[in-house]
This record gives structure tokens, sequence and C-alpha cells, in this order.
């Protein structure tokens, strides 16, 4: 990632080299908006969809089941080890609509700006948001730039919002956990909120620790061909942690959740930090993850499709659906005796994503 | 991490724990004193391994929790003021006041800031000049030394615009307190291994004798629990009542010299209310003469506090081991880590969060066999 | 708070008017305050509290514990059965201790 922006591929960067920080009327809808548009927005993105600039976006998708997911991004800090949060909201909506058994194909983006807002800031976090585009393979086809005058927002906040079409013959959901299902995690947990609190905290960790923030759209779609009908529920485990999706599943599915904490993988630094910092992995955010719950049989070849994964070669089994305490996760500790591993009250850390 | 995973293993806990099995004959019941080894307890599942006639009880080595419910709102108006940057550990943030907590008043717009050691306060005040800093110096005697300094550093720099708002409340008098109730059931001790590490041990062999109760000198991790229990039990059942330390690599019986300097130097010992429990005389640190003009209690004169505790809330009970939070009727109810009633329902050392944030509403029975 | 974890001195220096080091906790470093354990040096391990590091930890003593946990039960397998070393090498790692006296069954 450069450190100024490299409007050298851009058309025409002049006029924006005469703001360096963003103003009111760069979200007014007026000349400097449409400036930041074609000279920013525009050549980052690079895609017809958006070029053609109406109010609305027309876009072509194949037939089938539409899936649409939202969410909003207020990270703090914008620019952490591992990433931004330009990466953060094209894969987390990328990755929202990829475990719901989609194909994700385009997204909008919507930013709230602060003035005085930098914008080689600005040029950094768009220039993410498109490398991360590409790599997942959808268009940012439509979007909006609002500015909020200074002191009212926090620099840049974003929206995304994102369109997929259902993968055929995929039946998933949070309430289709069955007893005896297995319960899979593709990677180490915890790793983008230690990441986080490792910039805010001013903890040096001499192992630097990046978020994971990555698209899952590939390991998702080698799951679903692989496995099909075996895979009962999946999702990704962002704020609230792998303890809070498990929570869910269960009172979603009303059965039990049984978890071998020896079987949980943590890398050996998040685990430090948290043991340091008294947090539980467990509950700590994470940004390139999933959890797939699946037939008990299918178990093993699930787990080899997502370890030949780039992203996945950590994935582990870490427990099963049980009809013991239903709506319950409980974990078996490394002595052997076991707890329970409730929903979380409140924030453990905030502004994590 | 070194010298922290090692005593967690499965293995040798399960072993340390048929030890005692074997060597328990009759009831016994054991208090652990720290919060910290509460917390350890529960959320290992160290209980759960132990005979059912082996009692673990819960002791008040929460220092949020014993701090007097007047200080809190004392804190609480302190933090509210125009000009004030309020600093404190963690856990404080949800601490219920009589009518609310430091996050309320943070989002009402107080300046309520999270720190991790006092010398990040001392910080904020030499960068914040115009500014008066406060610190929330809660703790037992491990915390002390760290607080301590704080104010001596503040001294010898001239700091006028930082000053502590003192809670310490010390391990031994507790103890003392406990065995002199008359509704009493422990039998042994577990002590705090951290306020050793400090102190020293050499405070406890009188206790021991003179109330006839074995003491061990324990850490945190499960098989420094595990050890901690099982020297305790050999004990009980030979019928011998001394002061043991199963934490040596930490703990010496002289305690850290340096530390006990300038904590001399620093505080002096006071009477102290603990919040549940009463006063326990000659409990508490309060600063020295020489420091005073750093006690935030009288640089900030606040009026027109009126604390009333809530009538549901039976932390206190938890806090002196007369029950388990479990047996409180609000637990999990009206009173949970979001909207707490008590302390102990927020405080990271606090036996009813240890006891919900680890999921001990269901019963013991269905957790051993889930 | 009794939260106090172990950590390897790494660096010695001079700041806040104090002795302070740099401390790695299992990959993570941390900023130490040293004033309360003058004798120590790089390489030593300490416990930290609230930023300040509270009691050297003795190496000895810590190798002297494991190896007595090491050690129980030693004395129990040597004299077990060939039957109970097949019973326990069988059987996944039991929560419930052995003896009539505890609560669960197995």
């Amino acid at each position: 990632m450069p450190d100024r922006p490299d409007f050298s591929g851009w058309s025409c960067p002049l006029p924006l080299r005469d703001y360096p920080n963003i103003v009111i009327g760069h979200g007014g809808g007026g000349k400097l908006s449409a400036e930041l548009v074609e000279h920013l927005f525009l050549p980052a993105f690079r895609n017809t969809a958006l070029a053609d600039l109406g109010d609305a976006a027309l876009v072509e998708v194949p037939s089938g089941r539409l899936a649409f997911s939202t969410d909003s991004f207020v990270v703090r800090p914008l620019f952490f080890p591992g990433g931004s949060i330009g990466d953060l909201a094209v894969n987390g909506t990328v990755n929202d609509l990829a475990v719901s058994g989609a194909r994700p194909l385009f997204l909008s983006a919507g930013f709230i700006l602060e003035e005085g807002f930098p914008l080689a800031d600005l040029a950094r976090i768009v220039e993410c948001m498109a490398a991360a585009a590409r790599n997942a393979g959808v268009a940012i086809a439509t979007g909006d730039t609002k500015v909020v005058e200074k002191g009212h927002g926090d620099g840049c906040y974003i929206n995304t919002a994102g369109i997929g079409v259902r993968i055929d013959g995929i039946e998933i959901g949070p309430s289709l956990a069955r007893p005896g299902d297995a319960i899979l995690v593709s990677g180490f947990i915890g790793d983008h909120g230690m990441a986080i609190m490792s910039v805010r905290e001013g903890l040096e960790f001499e192992t630097v620790i990046e978020s994971d923030c990555a698209p899952l759209h590939e390991m998702t779609a080698a799951i679903f061909q692989a496995a099909g009908a075996a895979v009962h529920a999946m999702r990704d485990p962002t704020r609230g942690g792998l303890g809070s999706t498990l929570n869910e599943i269960a009172q979603a599915s009303k059965v039990g959740i049984a978890i071998d904490e020896i079987a949980l993988p943590v890398r050996a630094e998040v685990q430090s930090a948290c043991d340091l910092l008294g947090l539980d992995p467990v509950y700590v955010a994470n940004e390139g993850k999933l959890v797939a719950v699946v037939e008990a049989a299918a178990a093993p070849m699930v787990l080899e499709v997502m370890r030949r994964h780039p992203k996945g070669r950590d994935a582990a089994i870490v427990g099963r659906v049980t009809a013991e305490h239903a709506g319950l996760v409980v974990a078996r500790t490394g002595l052997g005796a076991n707890r329970v591993i409730p929903m979380q009250i409140g924030e453990q850390l905030p502004r994590i994503c | 991490m070194k010298y922290l995973t090692e005593f967690r293993d499965g293995a040798i806990a399960r072993k340390l724990a048929d030890e005692i099995c074997h060597t328990v004959t009759r009831p016994w019941k054991i208090m652990e004193v720290c919060g910290g080894q509460t917390h350890s307890i529960i959320r290992h599942g160290i209980d759960q391994l132990l005979p059912p006639s082996l009692q673990l009880v819960h002791g008040p080595g929460c220092p949020v929790c014993v701090t007097p419910l007047e200080l809190i709102d004392r804190a609480l108006a302190i933090a509210a003021l125009p000009n004030v940057i309020f600093c404190s550990f963690g856990d404080m943030l949800r601490v219920p006041g009589s009518e609310k907590d430091l996050f309320r008043v943070k989002s009402e717009g107080g300046d309520v800031r999270i720190v991790y050691s006092p010398l990040d306060a001392v910080n904020l005040a030499r960068r914040n000049p115009t500014k008066e800093v406060v610190f929330f110096g809660v703790g037992f005697e491990t915390t002390a030394p760290a607080n301590a300094m704080a104010v001596h550093l503040a001294k010898k720099e001239g700091l006028r615009n930082f000053s502590v708002l003192v809670s310490h409340v010390l391990v031994p008098p507790a103890i003392e307190a406990i065995m002199q109730s008359p509704a009493n059931q422990v039998q042994a001790f577990l002590a705090a291994g951290h306020v050793c590490s400090v102190m020293g041990y050499w405070q406890y062999p009188p206790l021991a004798a003179r109330y006839r109760v074995p003491i061990v000198v324990t850490g945190f991790e499960p098989l420094d629990l595990l050890e901690g229990i099982r020297r305790a039990v050999r004990q009980l059942e030979a019928g011998r009542a001394e002061v043991e330390n199963a934490y040596a690599r930490v703990v010496t019986f002289e305690g850290n010299r340096p530390a006990q300097e300038l904590l001399s130097q620093v505080f002096e010992v006071t009477d102290r209310a603990w919040r549940g429990i009463g006063v326990i005389p000659q409990s508490g640190w309060r600063l020295s003469p020489a420091y005073r003009e750093f006690d935030a209690e009288l640089r900030f004169q606040v009026t027109g506090i009126h604390t009333h505790e809530s009538p549901l809330c039976r932390a206190g009970d938890v806090l002196r081991g007369a029950i388990k939070p479990t047996d409180c009727s609000a637990f999990g109810k009206e009173c949970d880590p979001r909207h707490p009633l008590g302390a102990t329902m927020v405080s990271s050392e606090g036996a009813c969060a240890a006891y919900y944030n680890y999921g001990r509403f269901i019963s013991a029975d269905e957790l051993a066999h889930a | 708070m009794c939260l106090a974890v172990p950590g390897r001195v790494e660096e010695i220096y001079e700041g806040f008017g104090s002795r302070m080091a740099k401390v790695n906790f299992g990959g993570v470093v941390k900023e130490v305050c040293l004033a309360y354990v003058p004798e120590i040096t790089v390489g030593e391990y300490t416990i930290v509290h609230v930023g300040f590091a509270i009691s050297r930890i003795d190496e000895a003593e810590a190798k002297l514990t494991l190896d007595t946990f090491r050690e129980l039960g030693m004395l129990d397998e040597e004299f077990a059965t060939e039957e109970q070393h097949f019973e326990r090498a069988a059987a996944s790692p039991p929560a419930e201790c052995d003896s009539s006296s505890c609560q669960t069954e197995k």
C-alpha cells in the first residue's frame, strides 16, 4: 500500500490535488462530488455498471434465488496490521453472501466522510476496496458519498450492501443444525480482534498479529461442491467471535453444542495476548473465518477441502451438535471438566469492525 | 506462555485431583481468598474434579466488590466533574453505584479513561497540565506497589494535577474477620499467591496458630490451585494447622522488600468498611501524611451523594462465602453483567461474574453429564 | 486485580525515572517497570501486574514443582497390573476421579 496515492494510472488527477482534504462540497452532489467519482471511485472500481453513473446500477444476474446482505463498517483505527476499513467493507459483505450459500456478484458502497478527512487516506481505502473486490470477483456497481461537518463523524464510515445468487441445491441456515453434526472452524480464531487490540492498547507484539480479513467465497463454493446437502449451517464469526456464533446456532436450531477446548485453533501469540488482557479467544472477532456445521460422515472431507484452501490450512473439527442441553454451548476444558460458553453480554472490544 | 502453559496440563491436573480424592475421608470446607483464584477454578472447572465432600468456599478477594458503595458514588461524582479526567481499570466501568456507573457517566460526557497501569494515569497528568487527573486506586496488596509508585512519582515531579481515590484493602485482617465470625465454617485457606509475592507470608503463622487453620500460599493456574488444595487437605486430614508455600517459584517468606518499603512510606494502615461485611479494623491503607495532598477524597469535596443499596443484591453474603452466587434469587434474572445489582457480577474478580460468564446457571449435575 | 502474568525480560533501560524493561509474554512484548525487582537481569523471568514486575520467578523452584507433579502417580504406574494399564490407555481422559468418594460416575 503506497503512502501517497499513486494517481499515475488514473485519468486527470489534477482537480484532486487542489483539495488535500475532504470538504463539505465533496458530498454535495455538485462539481466536487462529480470529480471525486470521476477521478477516484471510477478509476479504482473500474466496471461498466458503475461507469454509466445512473441513479441506480443496472446489472445482469443469473436466474435463481438472490441473496442480499448489508453491513456497515465503523472500525477504529482505519488502518491496522493486515488490513483496513476498505478490506473489511468488501470482504465482510462478500463473506456474508458466501456463507449464505451464494456466489457474490455486486456490491454497493456508501461513504460517510468527515470534513477534513485526508484525501490520501480515502484514496488508500478505495484502493484497498478495489483490490479486495477484484480478488473476490465482485464489482462495486454503485455508491454514494456524504460529508458531515468536522466533529460529527469519525473520519470515515462505510456501508456496503451486496447481492449474490444462491448456489443450486443448497439449503442451509442457522436453524438446520442436527444432533450428531460435526462443527468445523476454518482456522485460527481471534486474530482480527487482537490485531485491532495491538494497535489500540499499544501492545508491541514481537510477531505482528495480523487481521485475518479475507474473502471466503472460493472456500465456501468448494465446500458446497464437495459436500452439497451434507452442509447444514455456515456462518462467519465476526463480532462476538466463535462463541457468539455457536450460541446463535444452538438457539436457532434448538440443539446443544459440545466443544473441545483443546481442539480450538488459536495462535500462540493471540492466546498470550488474551491471557495478558484477561480476554477469551472464543469471544474475539474474526474477519476471514467460517464455521461449518456438517453431517458427521462428511466432516473429514469438508476438513480436507478447507485445508486445501490457502486460508484454511489450520482448519479443525472442534466439536459436535448434541440433543443434550438444548440452546447451550458447553466446552470440555483442558482438565476434562465442563464449562458453558454463554452468549456474551456487551462488547468485549468496541468498534472492532 | 512459559511458566503458564505448563501449569495448565490436563493430565497432571487429573493426577493431582486423584491424589486429593484418595486423601479425603471427611467433609472439608476450604476458602480460596482471591477472586482471581475463584475465576480460575470456575473457568477450568477445577471444582468438578474434586470429591463432593470437599467444598470450595469463595472468599472476599475482590477489591472492587468490597469497596463501599459510598466510595463508588463519590468516584462517580468526581468523574462527572468538568475538567476531570477519571482513570480506572477496565472492569470498573460497569460497577453499579446507587444511581449509575462509570459507563453512564462517560456517555453523559464525563471524561472517563480505561488504563492498564497507574503509570498511564500519571502520563495523562503530565500531558494534560490544565486538567485534573484522578486515578481510582482499588486493590489488594498486589496492586498497592503500582499505585504507590504512581503517587511517589507524582510527588517527585511535582504533578499538582494528579490525585488518587484510594480503596486499598488487606488480606490478613479479612481472614481474621472470617475466622472470628460466629457463622464461620471455613477450615482452611488458600492464601492469595500474588498478594504474598508482595507481602511475603510472615503474617500467616500467627493466624494459623490462633485459629488452628492450615494456610497454603497458592497460585492461580489449575495445577497451582490443585496443589494448594492437595496440601490443605493433607493437613486437614492429619489434624495439622501450618503455613505452607505451594507457590514457591514466585513467593518467598519475606516477600518483596523494595515494594514493602515504598508502601510503608506512601500508605498507612487504617480501619476500612468492607461492602457486605462491615468495618474491619486496621484492614485498609490510606495515603500517609506525606502524600495526603494526592488524596482525591480531600481534593474534591463532592456533595449531594445519596447512597442506597439494592434490596435484592446479596453480594455481601457471596463475599463472606455464606452463599454461592446461584443461591441468590436475582442471579441471572434481575442481575446479570449487563444490568448488575452489585459489583460481584461485573468485577473481573467477582464470584457472581465468574459463575455467570462461565455458565454456572445450569446445575453442576447437568454440567457434569453434558 | 490479581491478574499477573509471567514474562521474560528482554531488554533493560532507564525511563520514567526508573529502571524499565521490555518483557516478552509468549510473543507479546510490553514495557514494564522494574523498580521492585532491582536484581533481575535480561533472560530471567518475572511476574508482572499492571505494568510492574512484582517478583522474580525462581526457575529452579518451577522445575522442582513440575518434576514433582510429573512424578505423581508414577509409583502407582509401576505397580499397576497389565489390565489396569490397558484400561487407562483405552479410556478417554476421564473428568471424574476413581475414588468411591467422588461425585460423578464413569
